[in-house]
């Protein structure tokens, strides 16, 4: 189960689905749908995925999208503090077994994983990344 | 004392100043760059601008030392998480959170915050004491301590009418405190007769509002 088919959200979706997966999507947007239709030949819920339009705080909303039946629940809405309040819904209340939240800002995503909470953060992954190529660029410079 | 208080809408603002006019030190957070202006021509120093979900933001008004922190922006996430940092990174003893919408107040539980302030449910509290038609209300939630107090309605069939307080069987666990009787209100003593239309207060171990409620009668709609 995955709330917020944004860009990352639509194409984790897409994935989990073609690799045989069942996947329900959540989100507030009900245009949201269209963005999970990229690519594919056929409407989503012709190739099996499911789409409920609510947000990850509203209890009947999470259920219409079967969180009871959950194995991983992914929280990756656009807004960090959605995603942290959501994962530890599906954790404490739901005891989805897996849970992963996406979360951009580098220091509360450190602290939430020590805590327990699986976390994703995008924003330290590009750092480390940037960080490497200007350090060879730099590299380059001295060598001359 | 030290208090935080995230949000500088009318809540926090007004919150801020009476908590400075009763001499204590006070930091309010604002995110919103206007709003954060029109505070500061007022409480100067007093006001900080940045988003409270940011750690370095809270860190920066010294949340480690504050002795309450007060969320009390417009949005319920953002109560939630800013008061769990507090208590869980930052060790700050107390917070004050404010629920926007009634439905979330479950995940405020959830996640340990405690106490909450919901003005719609004050409202609606208020509401169910001026137009008693509900038969119950309940008034005050003692959660630490481990106690409510309900108001409860006696109707015009309701077994305990007529009864003096000596004769009832107040199930275990609950105790009748006062009596409200036309306009006014009184302490009972053992000789007291229940009427229909008194308005009883009672205190009680919580859970048992629906035991309460049965034995006072289970009907307990206005009498006009």
């Amino acid at each position: 189960m995955i709330v917020g088919a944004g860009r990352v959200g639509s194409s984790l979706a897409r994935a989990m689905l073609r690799d045989g997966h069942t996947v329900s999507c959540l989100d507030e947007d009900p245009e949201a749908h269209a963005r999970l239709e990229i690519g594919l030949e056929k409407p989503w819920e012709d190739v099996g995925g499911q789409f409920t339009v609510g947000t990850g705080l509203e209890i009947e909303a999470l259920q219409a999208a079967g969180i009871e039946r959950a194995d991983a629940f992914v929280a990756a809405t656009d807004g960090d503090n959605t995603n942290i309040v959501i994962a530890q819904i599906a954790k404490r209340r739901f005891k989805v077994p897996t849970v992963i939240a996406r979360i951009l800002d580098p220091y509360r995503a450190e602290w939430y994983e020590q805590q327990g909470l699986h976390t994703i953060c995008p924003t330290r992954v590009a750092i480390e990344m940037l960080e490497t190529e200007v350090k060879e660029a730099a590299a380059k410079v001295a060598r001359g | 004392m030290y208090v935080l208080i995230v949000g500088a809408g009318k809540v926090g603002w007004n919150l801020a100043r009476e908590l400075l006019d009763k001499g204590h030190e006070v930091t309010l957070i604002e995110n919103d760059r206007d709003r954060y202006v029109t505070v500061e021509q007022e409480l100067e120093h007093n006001v900080q601008y940045g988003d409270a979900s940011e750690l370095w933001v809270l860190e920066r008004a010294g949340v480690s030392r504050a002795d309450l922190v007060i969320a009390v922006t417009g949005d319920d996430e953002d109560n939630m998480l800013i008061c769990q940092v507090a208590k869980e990174k930052y060790m700050v003893e107390q917070t004050i959170a404010r629920v926007n919408n009634p439905r979330n107040k479950q995940w405020f539980e959830l996640l340990g915050i405690a106490p909450v302030v919901s003005a719609t449910d004050l409202i609606l509290r208020l509401i169910e004491h001026e137009v008693p038609k509900y038969g119950l209300v309940h008034l005050l939630d003692l959660p630490r301590e481990r106690l409510e107090i309900i108001e409860l309605l006696l109707a015009d069939d309701s077994p305990v009418a007529g009864r003096r307080v000596a004769d009832l069987k107040m199930p275990e666990g609950s105790l009748l405190i006062s009596v409200l009787r036309d306009g006014t209100g009184f302490v009972p003593n053992p000789e007291t007769v229940l009427q229909s239309g008194d308005e009883v207060l009672a205190v009680l171990d919580p859970g048992m509002e629906e035991e309460l409620k049965a034995y006072f009668g289970p009907d307990g709609t206005s009498s006009d």
